[in-house]
């Protein structure tokens, strides 16, 4: 483990390296995942809350594909995508889809029974009732999704680079610097991984708590 | 509660679904080269010769679900289980590893969680560090710890259940803090009327309070093992294990290979989860608190 | 018949169970003129929450006709006739208090002026006035119910249906929520169901008092209240008080077996 003094010491030294590599597998790569990602699952989890038999046979299908080791899709994806941050992106999206659609799916039927037959009484549409009610109600459950997600999302990113990717990207430098044994350089990419994921995390967390102020756990942890 | 009976014909459809959907993406993903073929060789294909020869290539750019099941077959059924070539026998390495990193990240989380619940100082020190501990993409220090580990002479199954464990010893952390919490004040009051000291309170109370989060949050546990099992197998030079075969089939771009390696992993996972989902209905059963 | 703002003619309910058919409501006879404080009173599994659905279009009787301001229930419901105020406030925690009295403004298409004018005066109604930029989880279960009578009555419907809308209440709120909600009654001339299965409650809040009992949901007795229409809290000692909680009393007992 070299001394921290040696790790500033390749942050210094390679800062532009360092920049290339967050840019090619978190913005290029594990972001636009991400996004494209979290949003097909949430679409698809507002498409199919219509239908009560799409809604049960999706959910086990897609909490056993949650569980999956989906990570292993990367070889295929690179085969298919090529090497650049395009087929990470592709692993990421298949690792964050299922993750998000089944924890929308759970938060879109969150609504209880009387918050509905209030609507109802109303004479609302279907979508006035999902925009009012339903979508409102699931957000500490979209939140949870995309709260996981974001650690999903740059694990797929970095992984799928150990099966190939240009020379440049967080993942290929971990795994060609550590077997040049040059052990700095390792880590100054691991802490700029470490805190690109926190400060990912942290500002979905954030945005939680802005969207989500008024769920229970939100309010009893801003009280104390 | 919905019975399972009102299950099975929306999970059918919707996996049946999958697969015709797999079925279109094969052919339109492997006609290309079946094209590319014919036209070489001079000859013009029929709309049926063209799926029937995206169904059958050696390489194809998506495996059909058909040749993924015979290449399971030949690799489990057909193959002696010590040989290299048994899909079995790698599925046990990975299955190994990942069982051990779930039994130590289980007992450490189980243990952590008893001490944050129940030790102000632990409680305020530790829970930040685990959650800091997660936002670490932590399989990019994959190859660090084979590689470090490797370097003072441990290797095999050791290095690979230590990343498997540091992935599943989070969920059990979390979900056994608030299963310890779970109790109500008036449940703890209740116990506290009678004088009880804190062991007993663990023990007549806490503990069976958590049983539900124990068994949902091992399940999240047993897949982030096996995923953390392999993606340790990825830097040891791809020996043996279901992350080697996924490694070697994509150096040799060997697709049904990896396709079958992934289902031998969905399988294993299935199993892990399905046999502690099994644990749970019997131990809540028998505890009164099946749902 | 369309001058009744409620009429059930042999109305029935039944649904099955594992272990045989369960009559939640069988042969309701009842009209409501407009402008009635009707308070439907019985032990529970009585079918009196069952019978406001009805009304409501929640639930869809299984034999007889209900017609609400001359239409079937459902098409009462889309022509907006009436408010609903459920046993929970059931206000949605990620809007201020303004914001959920608004929402049916904005289910159904008012325009933004005329929004605001309405909120501004529900919540006067119920003595709300100022609390508008709070949550609902900030204010107490007394004041959450206010609010959610102030979003059942802002978009003017003229029949209020209300399903125990106090149950939950402790009895010093209650007796004050009551007090309001008669002198609003009074102010609005609305048709009132109120749903309730305290004694004092009825008496106190009807005009007249539907009795009801339990397996089968019926009706057994319909009680005319005579009480003055001017009713202070002190009412509820007078004698003419007592004598009809007595009849209530009596006919709940008629109705309903001991065994409840």
């Amino acid at each position: 483990m070299p001394a921290p003094s040696v790790i500033i010491g390749a942050f210094a030294g390679n800062g532009a390296m360092l920049w290339g590599d967050l840019v090619q597998t978190f913005f290029k790569g594990a972001l636009s995942g991400y996004v494209i990602g979290c949003s097909a699952g949430i679409l698809t989890a507002i498409l199919i809350h219509r239908s009560l038999f799409l809604r049960r046979g999706l959910l086990p299908v897609g909490n056993f594909l949650a569980a999956l080791p989906i990570v292993g899709t990367a070889p295929i994806f690179v085969m298919w995508f090529g090497f650049g941050w395009q087929s990470k992106a592709a692993v990421v999206i298949a690792m964050v889809y299922f993750p998000m659609l089944i924890n929308m799916v759970e938060g879109l039927s969150s609504s209880d029974a009387m918050q509905r037959d209030l609507m109802k009484t109303y004479a609302a549409s279907y979508w006035q009732t999902m925009f009012k009610l339903t979508l409102p109600a699931a957000m500490p459950f979209a939140f949870n999704g995309l709260k996981i997600c974001t650690t999903l999302s740059l694990i797929g990113a970095i992984v799928a680079e150990f099966f190939g990717s240009p020379t440049l990207g967080i993942g290929f430098r971990i795994s060609t610097e550590v077997g040049r044994l040059a052990l700095d350089v390792v880590w100054a990419e691991i802490i700029v991984a470490a805190v690109t994921g926190t400060v990912f995390y942290g500002l979905v967390a954030a945005s939680e708590r802005g969207v989500t102020f008024w769920h229970p756990s939100i309010r009893g942890r801003s009280a104390s | 509660m919905i019975k399972v009976t009102a299950l099975v014909l929306p999970v059918t459809t919707v996996v049946l679904a999958i697969i015709g959907i797999w079925y279109l993406f094969a052919f339109s993903l492997n006609s290309q080269w079946a094209e590319d073929q014919a036209a070489r060789a001079g000859v013009e294909l029929t709309a049926t010769e063209l799926w029937a020869a995206t169904m059958s290539q050696d390489r194809p750019r998506l495996a059909t679900p058909h040749q993924v099941a015979a290449e399971l077959w030949d690799t489990t059924i057909n193959k002696k289980v010590t040989s290299k070539r048994s899909l079995i026998f790698h599925g046990w390495v990975t299955l190994s590893a990942t069982l051990l990193g779930f039994v130590i990240g289980t007992m450490l989380g189980i243990l952590l969680a008893i001490g944050i619940v129940h030790n102000r100082a632990m409680n305020l020190s530790v829970m930040p560090w685990a959650i800091a501990s997660q936002a670490i993409p932590i399989l990019a220090l994959a190859p660090m710890i084979i590689v470090v580990l490797h370097s003072v002479g441990l290797s095999g199954l050791l290095p690979k259940a230590c990343i498997s464990a540091y992935l599943s010893f989070f969920p059990v952390v979390v979900g056994m803090v608030s299963g310890f919490r779970s109790p109500n004040q008036m449940s703890l009051d209740l116990l506290d009327t009678y004088a009880a000291s804190r062991p007993q309170i663990f023990w007549k109370l806490r503990l069976p309070a958590s049983m539900p989060y124990l068994f949902t949050s091992l399940k999240v546990g047993a897949a982030a093992s096996l995923v953390g099992a392999i993606v340790g197998e990825l830097p040891t030079g791809a020996v043996a294990g279901l992350g080697a075969r996924l490694l070697v089939g994509s150096y040799y771009g060997q697709t049904i290979q990896i396709w079958s390696a992934l289902f031998a992993a969905a399988a294993l996972a299935a199993l892990l989860v399905g046999l502690i989902g099994l644990a749970q209905k019997v131990t809540l059963r028998q505890m009164g608190m099946a749902r | 018949m369309s001058e009744h703002a409620i009429s059930a003619v042999d109305l029935g309910l039944e649904f099955p169970t594992r272990d045989g058919k369960i009559e939640a409501l069988q042969q309701i006879n009842l009209e409501v003129e407009s402008g009635e404080f009707i308070a439907l009173i019985g032990p529970s599994g009585c079918g009196k929450t069952t019978f406001l659905r009805i009304v409501a279009a929640l639930e869809k009787p299984t034999s007889g006709v209900i017609r609400v301001n001359g239409l079937s229930p459902e098409e009462a419901r889309k022509a907006r006739s009436y408010g609903y105020v459920f046993q929970a406030a059931g206000l949605y925690p990620w809007r201020s208090i303004a914001a959920n009295v608004r929402l049916p403004l904005e289910v159904m298409g008012f325009d933004r002026r005329e929004r605001d004018d309405r909120v501004r005066h529900a919540l006067d109604l119920v003595g709300l006035s100022g609390f508008e930029k709070q949550f609902p989880w900030q204010l107490s279960g007394g004041m959450q119910q206010r609010a959610s009578i102030a979003r059942a009555l802002c978009f003017d419907a003229d029949i209020l249906l209300m399903d125990e809308p106090f149950g939950a209440l402790d009895e010093i709120v209650r007796d004050h929520l009551n007090e309001q909600l008669l002198a609003l009654w009074q102010k609005t001339g609305k048709t009132v169901g109120f749903v309730t299965h305290s004694i004092p409650e009825a008496v106190y809040l009807a005009s007249r008092i539907v009795v009801m009992s339990p397996r089968p949901g019926r009706i057994t007795a319909v009680i005319e209240n005579d009480l003055p229409t001017e009713r202070p809290l002190e009412i509820r000692d007078s004698s003419e008080f007592i004598a009809i909680a007595q009849k209530v009393r009596h006919a709940l007992r008629a109705g309903g077996d001991a065994h409840d």
